[in-house]
């Protein structure tokens, strides 16, 4: 675990800054990434990892661990941002994103990279997995439970809804799926490829607990994961956070939305800038 | 040369799939003559679901899984000795698969059934990014493999051997009869890794008891032995493979069978050692497209080992094939006992 004693614990703005950085410093090194989502889903990240789950920062693999599952392996530059804050990772490997032979790869593969639980990058097969990790946990009679973030994009695959109504048949209540609502996928704005709204009638229609928040605001993330957690009936839970691509850097929050944000060259110095000017006190 | 393009003469005839006459008196044939068993044949009810009974009883750690079809892949049977590790996932074969990783990821062995269509041609991706890729251990056990439905090519999973044994990491099992069956379960819960194996349901017949037979994953059998031609068949055409010998023996053609159930690992060294022996005509005889399979497997081996044998090849056409009952389907396509017969026979004149 983390060596910071209680008194200078960083804060959850804190971790989400430098997660923000992290994923910053990961494409500036490629000069490219998915840069625009992993800032935007930097404080979902930043409560997932320093507020909700269970885990140990040296043993990835610790049987009463809480899972989690990147189903949009694309966001894998956002994850490793996250596993580097939490100590999965070294920081120094921050330096070998996207290259030959390194444990960073562009999409996310579990064999990969410690604390990686799938390969994601064909989307569509998280929630999936999460639910045979979720019967798999029961039938172990653990008390772990089984993360998932997967994007708006995703629900466009019939795998994903095959998956909700599964984990409503088996009261799968030890799973917590969060979906990221950038309203931004290949081809355009989610809400204009694919009619998922109005979205938190139809997950609740499918028998998921569902919360509908703000995923740039702190303290509505936090307060979503407890209640999440603390949900008394039993049935699989469901955060859908609308989030701003870009967030935390203004010119990218305000550039014309794109899947693939392009970044020139010299705008990853001046991106950490950005991010260093709203780190928070 | 491959066979059985002599399929589908419906439609060489230039007919359509229209009305029937109907002053003719009424047809016979019907789709749901399924049996692979001949009349006389002995069989074995439901050796998957048995012999997984038995697997299980030991093994606190095997689950079972299935896609709306546990009582089409004997699954049904585990449901019922063991219900709750008995997972019914309803018809949704993605979420199946992908649910079978999650649950091998901790630690659990599922064993995943339904029609090989489905898993081999709609959950494809899934099987291949979340059980193959992460080298998961599960077990996929998929009935009505190659031609052995007549409803047509929505069930004839025709392809399956060929996706599947394209497929990194993953161990392909095309077992003969009710015996190997009950023998590959055990062996492929053993084994760590994924493997999809084709399934025989209902009643079994029942053929390599005869043979003092012993399955073992990755390994090629010879099963008779004879001078003038060299059967290598995999699954259900090893039961006719060796009626076939048995009829070419009346004639004084003497017929080796060598029984290659897994696919992939292909058990190359006991196939080049039978294709060097000099002076037989090699048939690959196969339940499956002559795209991709078997024979397109066992020449690759041979090739590249620089042995030019007289090498021939039965299996499906690359065809969409018709339905109908199974021995006129098996007949017309060239997989029946009486058609390998026949068409060895020529290919010795």
């Amino acid at each position: 675990m983390n060596v910071e004693t209680l008194s200078n614990t960083p804060g959850l703005e804190e971790r989400a800054y430098r997660i923000r950085r992290n994923a910053v410093r990961m494409g500036e090194v490629q000069g490219q990434g998915y840069i625009a989502q992993a800032l935007d889903i930097a404080d979902v990240l930043a409560v997932a990892y320093f507020h909700a789950m269970r885990y140990r920062a040296d043993d990835p693999t610790w049987e009463e661990r809480d899972r989690f599952l990147l189903s949009n392996g694309h966001y894998a530059i956002a994850l490793y941002a996250a596993l580097i804050e939490a100590g999965v990772i070294p920081e120094a490997e921050l330096e070998l994103y996207g290259s030959d032979d390194s444990r960073l790869p562009m999409s996310g593969m579990a064999s990969y990279t410690p604390g990686m639980e799938m390969s994601g990058g064909s989307l569509g097969l998280g929630l999936s997995i999460a639910v045979g990790m979720a019967m798999g946990l029961k039938r172990k009679k653990s008390d772990s439970r089984v993360y998932t973030l997967f994007s708006d994009g995703e629900l466009g695959e019939g795998s994903v809804w095959e998956a909700m109504m599964s984990a409503a048949q088996y009261k799968l209540d030890n799973m917590i799926a969060i979906v990221d609502v950038n309203n931004q996928q290949a081809d355009g704005p989610a809400t204009e490829v694919t009619h998922f709204e109005p979205l938190v009638a139809k997950l609740e229609a499918f028998g998921w607990y569902v919360q509908r928040i703000d995923g740039n605001d702190m303290a509505a993330v936090t307060a979503a994961f407890d209640a999440a957690k603390a949900y008394p009936v039993p049935q699989p839970r469901i955060i859908v956070a609308d989030t701003l691509m870009g967030k935390g850097v203004p010119f990218l929050e305000d550039r014309e939305k794109n899947h693939f944000i392009r970044v020139e060259a010299h705008e990853w110095q001046l991106a950490l800038k950005a991010l260093d000017a709203g780190r928070p006190a | 040369m491959a066979v059985g393009a002599q399929g589908a003469r419906r439609r060489e005839a230039g007919m359509t799939r229209g009305a029937p006459v109907m002053n003719k008196p009424r047809l016979t044939t019907s789709a749901m003559i399924a049996s692979i068993a001949d009349a006389d044949q002995p069989t074995k009810a439901a050796p998957f679901g048995n012999a997984l009974v038995e697997v299980a009883r030991k093994r606190s750690d095997i689950v079972g899984m299935t896609a709306d079809l546990g009582k089409y892949t004997d699954l049904h049977i585990f449901g019922k000795a063991f219900p709750d590790r008995y997972y019914q996932m309803g018809m949704a074969e993605q979420l199946m698969f992908g649910a079978a990783s999650g649950l091998a990821a901790e630690g659990f062995v599922p064993f995943a059934t339904t029609y090989a269509v489905f898993a081999t041609r709609r959950a494809y991706d899934f099987i291949h990014q979340t059980i193959a890729e992460e080298n998961r251990n599960v077990k996929i056990v998929c009935a009505l493999p190659g031609l052995t439905s007549g409803y047509g090519p929505s069930h004839q999973a025709t392809e399956d051997l060929a996706v599947m044994r394209a497929m990194p990491n993953m161990t392909v099992i095309d077992p003969c009869d009710a015996l190997e069956i009950e023998q590959a379960v055990p062996a492929i819960a053993e084994h760590q890794g994924p493997v999809y194996m084709r399934l025989l349901r209902g009643q079994v017949p029942l053929v390599l008891d005869k043979y003092d037979y012993r399955f073992e994953i990755g390994k090629a059998k010879l099963l008779c032995d004879g001078s003038d031609v060299l059967f290598i068949s995999t699954g259900l055409m090893t039961m006719r493979t060796l009626e076939a010998a048995q009829k070419l023996a009346a004639d004084k053609i003497a017929a080796a069978v060598l029984h290659v159930s897994t696919i992939k690992p292909l058990d190359a060294d006991t196939i080049l050692a039978q294709v060097r022996k000099p002076g037989r005509l090699v048939v690959v005889v196969e339940n499956h497209t002559v795209i991709g399979g078997l024979g397109e497997a066992v020449a690759g081996v041979v090739l590249r080992d620089g042995i030019a044998p007289k090498f021939r090849h039965i299996g499906l056409p690359d065809e969409f094939l018709d339905a109908g009952a199974l021995p006129t389907l098996h007949d017309r396509y060239g997989i029946s006992t009486d058609a390998i017969t026949k068409q060895t026979k020529q290919w010795l004149e």
